[in-house]
């Protein structure tokens, strides 16, 4: 039980209301003047050294963005976001660019330190046996460090960031940029589409195995900075690649937005598995400051027998309007959506999926559990769907809610359409609360009433932890903990 | 070691408990045997700690302390143990898990170590050996899909592993077939020494020819009605509780 102690005296360290990775790292950046139109856009895309093609992509989806309004169908509610009153970039000062982590700003180098992001490059240089994580941190918009560069190389993979790989490999982000969600899509990808500041790329070739999980740190930084990260991912025929994303966020009180777009391409019997632990700042006791994150991450199984498999663990955001989601394209392909969404305090998660069923016998699996707590509102919103083509599509969903306290929320709004009769949809959803007699066995057999929440919480998702990588699963599990601190006694 | 003195609860406004003195000494088998609504279970919780029991009256004091005043997980930190009549599943917890959290809570409330996973793997593995408990049901959810029997035999295996000062057991013997009935008074006899005490809940006589008790309390109505020895439960299990329902009227 070392992983739930650990979360527990971590919990226990942790002040009432003082997120735990509220600070702000003091690094003079270089911002693009308030607000947005073409100059923006200008300003970003020439900062960057991006071709001609990309700042038109770019101007394009601002004229189209103009003409849209915010989706207001989600459930959640918040004050109105003035969009002139936002900066749109922000980096780091930085000279030419760091070599090697000795050349990274050392004020940086403590942030992530104060994070537990671990070095694993130190690691590496200490001689330190351990499955291997490569990391690209980005820091407030711009890749600071990258590591394991070499090591990817050799096998071919393309791991870096969004900017480089619109320089040094420009034909595979012409080619795919876009594919999965157009920039015509929805408000917040059209918006992320004009401005997108940076994000991650990777390609891996056909047949290669990616020899490492690869691994992103995101961190809202700069005060009343928009995040608009930009990800792209491909996995050619017979490829796969494990990905990681994880992030926290400093404490501050103005709402931060945060649109990003996530794309990931699986061509024939290729496979991506995409994993998320999300702890932004969810705002305090009274629900005030806490990060919006407005996020578009959509996966196409382009090939034959190819997978995609999302899974998240989300448990911070003031708001969460997040639908990772799989198109089954492929023939025989198959999409996977294993998703923890925890909300306590007064955060508002409204989240789910979508599984589009395209191809022939293609098949999808669901499994969400909606933990609510506090005066939280938590939705599970996802959509199931069969083309008239897509014969012999099969989907398996199951939603679980539970509820602690009796303040809080949960609901599930399944949306489910066969336009063809060989298709199976099975959908099964619960919701429950943790029942006193639960409670009291456990304060019976000595834990605490926040140790024994943790627990039964702990065993309420653990068929999501289990899609986890392991390093990945134990900092779940303490942030479940850490998120659920205060909901109880 | 324990003492309940005029202790009187009830639960959504219905008195169960009149007025109760109780006491059990270390080292002692105390058997409280009465009819169906006479308040046994009622007893056991609120010596455990169970909300929703309103408390009108009275102290249960463990070596001098009241236990009213302390938390379930407090009491337990204690020495108080309950054997449940019926155990709480948690699903996708493992009942590993669940035992070694629940053991090194305990130690750290003591100011005790906590115990290295292979101190208590060899714990677990010699208890369950001796409860005829599979290791392998270990690795299941806590109390998920267990018989009515493993269920039972899981509850022996807790106190054995928390080795409590108190343990009282709640109509432990239900749902028993005379095999696993024995395993379990085993589990208990090995378990009786000086320094601790049983408080044993049934509505027969049949438990008690496994775990000899030192004393026999009835109770009917919320109240302790005859005290005796171990030929008292004899005596109950030929003539019936009728008297002893009148008898508290």
């Amino acid at each position: 039980m070392a992983a739930v102690q650990e979360t527990v005296d971590r919990v226990r360290a942790i002040d009432v209301d003082a997120y735990k990775y509220g600070f702000v790292t003091d690094i003079e950046s270089e911002k693009a003047p308030k607000g947005l139109n073409e100059d923006t856009v200008r300003f970003i895309s020439a900062k960057k050294g991006e071709p001609e093609w990309l700042l038109d992509w770019r101007l394009e989806a601002l004229r189209r963005w103009r003409t849209m309004s915010e989706p207001t169908w989600a459930r959640v509610e918040y004050p109105k976001i003035d969009f002139q009153d936002l900066y749109y970039y922000s980096a780091p000062k930085q000279g030419s660019g760091p070599k090697s982590l000795d050349e990274v700003d050392p004020e940086l180098l403590k942030t992530y330190a104060k994070l537990g992001i671990p070095l694993v490059e130190q690691e590496i240089l200490a001689g330190v046996e351990r499955p291997r994580v490569a990391v690209d941190a980005v820091f407030d918009s711009v890749s600071v460090a990258t590591t394991f560069k070499a090591e990817l190389a050799k096998a071919g993979v393309i791991f870096c960031s969004f900017s480089e790989a619109v320089k040094n490999h420009p034909e595979l982000v012409r080619k795919y940029l876009g594919s999965v969600v157009p920039p015509t899509d929805n408000f917040y990808a059209t918006l992320n589409s004009a401005v997108f500041s940076d994000g991650s790329f990777v390609y891996v070739p056909p047949g290669v195995r990616c020899p490492m999980e690869l691994s992103t740190y995101f961190r809202i930084n700069e005060k009343n900075t928009g995040q608009f990260e930009r990800t792209l991912i491909i996995a050619d025929k017979g490829a796969y690649v494990s990905y990681l994303e994880g992030c926290t966020a400093p404490k501050r009180d103005e709402n931060q937005l945060h649109a990003a777009v996530v794309e990931l391409i699986a061509l024939d019997d290729a496979e991506i598995k995409y994993s998320t632990v999300q702890n932004w700042y969810p705002g305090d006791a009274e629900g005030k400051g806490g990060v919006y994150n407005f996020v578009t991450k959509r996966g196409d199984c382009r090939g034959a027998r190819s997978k995609i498999s999302w899974t998240q663990v989300e448990t911070g955001s003031a708001i969460t309007w997040k639908y990772p989601s799989c198109i089954l394209r492929g023939e025989s392909s198959r999409g996977e959506f294993y998703s923890i969404a925890i909300s306590n305090g007064y955060q508002q998660v409204d989240s789910g999926t979508k599984m589009i069923h395209l191809g022939r016998n293609t098949s999808s699996r669901i499994i969400s559990k909606g933990i609510a707590a506090g005066r939280s509102q938590n939705t599970y919103r996802g959509q199931v769907s069969a083309h008239a083509k897509a014969t012999g599509a099969r989907n398996f969903t199951n939603c679980d809610s539970l509820l602690i306290g009796d303040k809080c929320g949960a609901h599930t709004v399944p949306y489910i359409e066969a336009k063809n009769a060989q298709t199976v949809f099975e959908h099964e959803a619960t919701t429950s609360k943790i029942s006193e007699d639960q409670l009291f066995y456990c304060q019976q057999r000595g834990l605490s009433d926040e140790e024994a929440t943790a627990l039964i919480v702990n065993g309420f998702v653990r068929d999501v932890l289990q899609q986890l990588p392991m390093e990945f699963a134990v900092e779940a599990q303490k942030l479940i903990a850490i998120s659920l601190e205060g909901s109880v006694g | 070691m324990l003492e309940v003195k005029n202790l009187s609860v009830s639960i959504n406004g219905q008195p169960i408990l009149d007025r109760l003195n109780l006491t059990v000494k270390a080292g002692e088998v105390a058997a409280i045997m009465g009819p169906n609504g006479s308040g046994k279970s009622t007893l056991s919780y609120v010596i455990a700690g169970k909300p929703d029991y309103e408390v009108a009256g009275g102290e249960v004091l463990l070596d001098g302390e009241n236990l009213l005043d302390l938390d379930p997980d407090v009491r337990a930190a204690r020495g108080v143990f309950l054997a449940f009549q019926y155990p709480v599943e948690i699903p996708g917890v493992a009942t590993m898990t669940f035992l070694k959290a629940a053991l090194n809570a305990q130690r750290r409330a003591r100011g005790e170590a906590e115990l290295t996973t292979p101190d208590f793997m060899r714990a677990v593995r010699g208890a369950a050996a001796s409860l005829k408990v599979d290791p392998d049901m270990l690795k299941r959810a806590v109390n998920v899909g267990f018989s009515g029997g493993e269920k039972k035999r899981v509850e022996i295996l807790q106190m054995a592993l928390l080795q409590p000062r108190l343990a009282v057991l709640d109509e432990t013997d239900s749902g028993l077939d005379i095999d696993a009935l024995r395993i379990v008074a085993e589990g208990v006899n090995a378990l009786r020494d000086a320094n601790r005490a049983f408080l044993v809940i049934t509505h027969y006589q049949r438990l008690l020819d496994h775990i000899k008790p030192d004393v026999v309390h009835v109770m009917a109505k919320g109240r302790i009605v005859k005290t005796g020895g171990p030929e008292l439960a004899l005596e109950l299990e030929r003539n019936g509780y009728r008297d002893y329902s009148e008898a508290a009227a």
